[in-house]
């Protein structure tokens, strides 16, 4: 990796998405508009809110972010600036951490503007520190992101990545105990929600919903979380091929 | 001369198709060489090849004495590809900035001088998506010229130009030969041939001529380069010309 070359990537991406005003809008009033919603439905049951919405805090950057990246790694293969960029000194890490770097910190600002909602409009209480809230949420963010420079790979076109995101995402969202406490699951389903990685920030984000300070439960949580990012990012690396048919 | 590109026995299959079958050839230093040929011939996957981002069956390809692809080539060598390959959703310059950036010790100067050189020096601040086909491609070869490689693979850099810019980038690919960098330029036109040093013609994946344009026309005994290569082609399948 060379930092001049991962510094200019990150830049180069996050000019590509400051051009786009309509993307930027939407990264940043989506999720209030949906936590506006949520908040009203469960306006008249109390403690309801401070359970779900916390919960969808982490959510959102995850879903969003995985669809962005997915998209925007689709079109450097499909583009040719893939291609060509191998035929430059970049490394394949430059180009996937620039990633990484460019849409963490689109995510945390996103974070902080709907945690900041959260907290101040909605009234959202927590035992812990929201800061901790918006921890989880950025590494929630690059968890997307790393899921979504990998699954790129295995679509040709945009129609085919956005069919990603059911896969991908939905498993995650239905069975990371947001619907049905996991210790609720019969063996076979909390053994997949086991392993799948979002159940961790979920339950790190309970752990900031209950608990005044920062758990060992919490530290070990986000620890799974980074240790995903990392294995998602080197399959993603082993996806990035110099030689193509 | 010293060969820049030395290429033996090349063999490329693409799925069961082979596209090169066994391509020798060899591109001097300091040269501008013609690669010509009819479409789906073999010249871009001859010069993936040459980049190294090509898979290839069996034979070398050996750039700067080094095997095609590898690491330290990667400065040293542009390609362009024949379909433009930039960020539409930036402007000329920052595309432009951010090519130069992937090279060591290059400054806004230089990416200036590649815009100047490409004659966008007017649309710098234009976003690519809003440009015409044929700037669109120049800022293409505005990205592969700023990194100064010594040597450049450039597929079809001249199509869809205005002839007086076709011309003033032709004067630009010779004053590049003349300081000392390799060219290897596809094409499909048969005028742009004559002002190349050397041409190769293939045609279904064989390389049917390797020589000067003059010396092509000396041997098919015609001035016309359009004919020549018919000539050859003719003569190769054995049909009376």
């Amino acid at each position: 990796m060379t930092v001049r070359i991962l510094g200019s990537t990150t830049k180069r991406i996050l000019s590509q998405l400051g051009h786009d005003r309509r993307t930027v809008a939407l990264l940043l009033f989506a999720p209030v508009l949906l936590l506006t919603l949520l908040y009203y439905m469960f306006h008249d049951v109390p403690g309801i809110f401070d359970r779900i919405g916390l919960i969808m805090l982490g959510i959102f950057p995850f879903v969003i972010m995985f669809l962005i990246t997915s998209i925007a790694m689709l079109r450097e293969r499909t583009s040719g600036t893939l291609e060509r960029l191998l035929t430059t000194p970049i490394g394949k890490l430059d180009l996937l951490f620039a990633y990484g770097i460019a849409f963490g910190l689109a995510a945390a600002v996103q974070a902080s503007v709907v945690t900041g909602v959260a907290y101040w409009l909605f009234d959202l209480s927590t035992a812990g520190p929201a800061w901790l809230v918006v921890v989880i949420a950025i590494a929630n963010a690059v968890l997307g992101v790393a899921l979504g420079l990998f699954c790129s790979a295995f679509a040709r076109t945009e129609f085919q990545a956005v069919q990603f995101m059911p896969v991908v995402v939905l498993p995650q969202f239905l069975l990371c105990g947001l619907f049905v406490a996991r210790e609720e699951m019969v063996g076979w389903l909390q053994a997949i929600s086991d392993v799948l990685p979002m159940s961790y920030a979920v339950e790190a984000l309970q752990e900031v919903g209950a608990h005044e300070q920062a758990t060992e439960l919490l530290w070990r949580d986000l620890g799974i979380v980074a240790g995903c990012v990392v294995v998602a990012l080197a399959l993603a690396a082993a996806t990035l091929r110099r030689r193509t048919p | 001369m010293e060969n820049a590109i030395e290429v033996t026995n090349l063999v490329v299959k693409r799925g069961k198709r082979g596209v090169l079958h066994g391509l020798t050839c060899a591109i001097p230093r300091g040269s501008v060489t013609g690669l010509l040929g009819p479409s789906g011939s073999g010249k871009t996957t001859l010069m993936r090849a040459i980049v190294g981002v090509q898979v290839v069956e069996s034979g070398s390809v050996t750039v700067l004495g080094h095997p095609a692809g590898s690491p330290q080539l990667r400065s040293r060598v542009g390609y362009l590809t024949q379909a433009p390959s930039v960020y539409p959703d930036l402007t000329v310059r920052e595309n432009v900035r951010y090519f130069a950036s992937l090279y060591k010790g290059l400054s806004a100067a230089d990416v200036d001088e590649a815009i100047e050189r490409v004659g966008l020096a007017d649309a710098a601040g234009q976003l690519v998506s809003t440009l015409s086909g044929g700037q669109l491609a120049r800022t293409s070869l505005a990205c592969t010229l700023v990194g100064k490689p010594e040597v450049l693979i450039l597929d079809e850099p001249t199509v869809g130009q205005d002839p007086v810019l076709r011309d003033d980038l032709w004067n630009q690919f010779r004053a590049m030969a003349a300081e000392g960098t390799t060219l290897l330029i596809s094409s499909h036109v048969m005028d742009e041939a004559s002002r190349c040093d050397r041409l190769l013609l293939i045609r279904d994946g064989d390389l049917i001529a390797d020589d000067s344009p003059a010396a092509v026309r000396a041997a098919t005994e015609t001035t016309d380069l359009e004919e020549a290569f018919l000539r050859l082609i003719r003569a190769r399948e054995g049909v009376p010309a």
